[in-house]
């Protein structure tokens, strides 16, 4: 029986390394698209600035999620990364918050 | 004293204690750099019109090292794959490629720092001619890498063209000698700049072939200001070295960590596989997120 687990483990593994491959040939992609982008210099700053965010968010989670197995973590892991997400957001929030009530005579560039 | 679930899962969290650790640990990391990317976004809306730096640092170089890193990561990925199928000699040879790939990321990224440490920017009291191309542009602001002295001088800036008197020690005897005054030096202008696109570069040296490259006298007297691109030159590199020094410094720790497990740690394999598996994971998780940080820190540094 254990040795029937073993081989199992084993066929997952195999499986799991094609995967990696494939998101080590997407981050890849990833990379050049984004360079790729940047050379056709956009009208908009701010879709230049999206655009180049949603690919490293896309790359990013890629990582988190086969590289570092959060696909298929134990909840305790989850919580921990809840709690992150949270002050991150907080923390991203206030920063932007800076826009929506700026002291007097602030000018934003 | 034994450290207590270092192989085996805790019942109640359902992982062993250093993956708990771990994850505790990135989370107060992604706090870290959360805080310097906020300081970031801030600076950058915070500054006058025109004056956030853009195109100063070289787009094919940061690409080749994202594109290494990535590498590393993979191997790492790789390498514990590996490990978990009992083929102790693929991990090693997996592992020894991230190895190569940080110290080859290290590398590229201090010549990358050395570049910048001798590149600079003059401002002008009076704009002068310079011949850009085929064009001559008027021109207040350069860019460019200084000739003086036969020498290609780093981290010089305005009060450098002062000279400096000498520093004698409380007996008298000269510590520091006497720096003449810079009355003038040569400025090599980059000929192409890195936010040019392909098109542009082949074109501009097509028109630059076989003509030696023109250095400009400047004279100290009409330096309004002289910086390298050093922190102090503006908050844009500021924010850049503090937040890429860092990164490398996790860059390195990380390294070390995984060079450890790799070389002397690995007699553990021997004596409690489930725990070596585990701390190469555990290893591993860490270089995932380095690598996840420098996905948002190149497009953000070098593209945007």
């Amino acid at each position: 029986m254990s040795d029937h687990t073993q081989h199992d483990s084993h066929h997952d593994i195999a499986k799991h390394v094609k995967v990696y491959i494939l998101v080590f040939v997407a981050l890849l992609v990833g990379t050049v698209v984004t360079v790729g982008l940047n050379y056709l210099h956009f009208e908009s700053m701010r879709l230049t600035i999206a655009i180049a965010l949603f690919v490293a968010i896309i790359k990013a989670t890629l990582v988190a999620c086969y590289f570092m197995h959060l696909i298929s973590e134990k909840k305790m892991i989850y919580v921990i990364l809840a709690f992150t997400v949270f002050f991150f957001a907080g923390l991203m929030g206030l920063t932007l918050w800076t826009y929506a009530d700026p002291p007097a005579l602030t000018t934003f560039h | 004293m034994e450290i207590p679930y270092t192989s085996q899962a805790r019942p109640d969290t359902g992982i062993y204690n250093a993956k708990v650790g771990i994850w505790l640990f990135l989370a107060s990391e992604v706090m870290l750099f959360g805080a310097l990317f906020s300081a970031y976004i801030l600076l950058r809306v915070g500054a006058p019109d025109g004056t956030w730096v853009h195109g100063l640092l070289n787009i094919p170089i940061g690409t080749f090292n994202t594109a290494v890193l990535i590498t590393s990561s993979v191997t790492v990925v790789l390498s514990w794959a590996a490990l978990k199928m009992g083929n102790f000699g693929r991990y090693k040879i997996y592992q020894s490629v991230t190895i190569l790939c940080a110290l080859g990321f290290l590398g590229i990224k201090s010549f990358e720092y050395k570049e910048k440490f001798s590149h600079y920017e003059v401002w002008l009291k009076k704009p002068i001619t310079v011949k850009h191309g085929e064009h001559e542009v008027q021109v207040d602001r350069l860019l460019g890498h200084i000739e003086y002295q036969g020498k290609h001088p780093a981290f010089w800036n305005t009060k450098t063209l002062a000279g400096a008197t000498e520093i004698k020690d409380a007996s008298g005897k000269v510590i520091k000698a006497a720096v003449p005054p810079v009355e003038a030096f040569k400025l090599e202008p980059d000929p192409f700049h890195y936010t040019m696109t392909a098109k542009e570069i082949a074109h501009a040296k097509k028109a630059a072939a076989g003509k030696p490259h023109e250095a400009i006298e400047i004279k100290a007297a009409d330096v309004k200001r002289l910086s390298a691109f050093v922190p102090s030159h503006s908050t844009y590199f500021a924010i850049y070295f503090t937040l890429t020094a860092l990164h490398a410094l996790h860059v390195f720790g990380g390294a070390l960590v995984i060079f450890y497990i790799w070389g002397p740690g690995a007699k553990m394999w021997k004596t409690d596989p489930e725990q070596y598996i585990n701390r190469v994971e555990v290893s591993g998780l860490f270089w995932h997120f380095v690598d996840l940080v420098w996905i948002f820190l190149f497009p953000v540094l070098y593209l945007l």
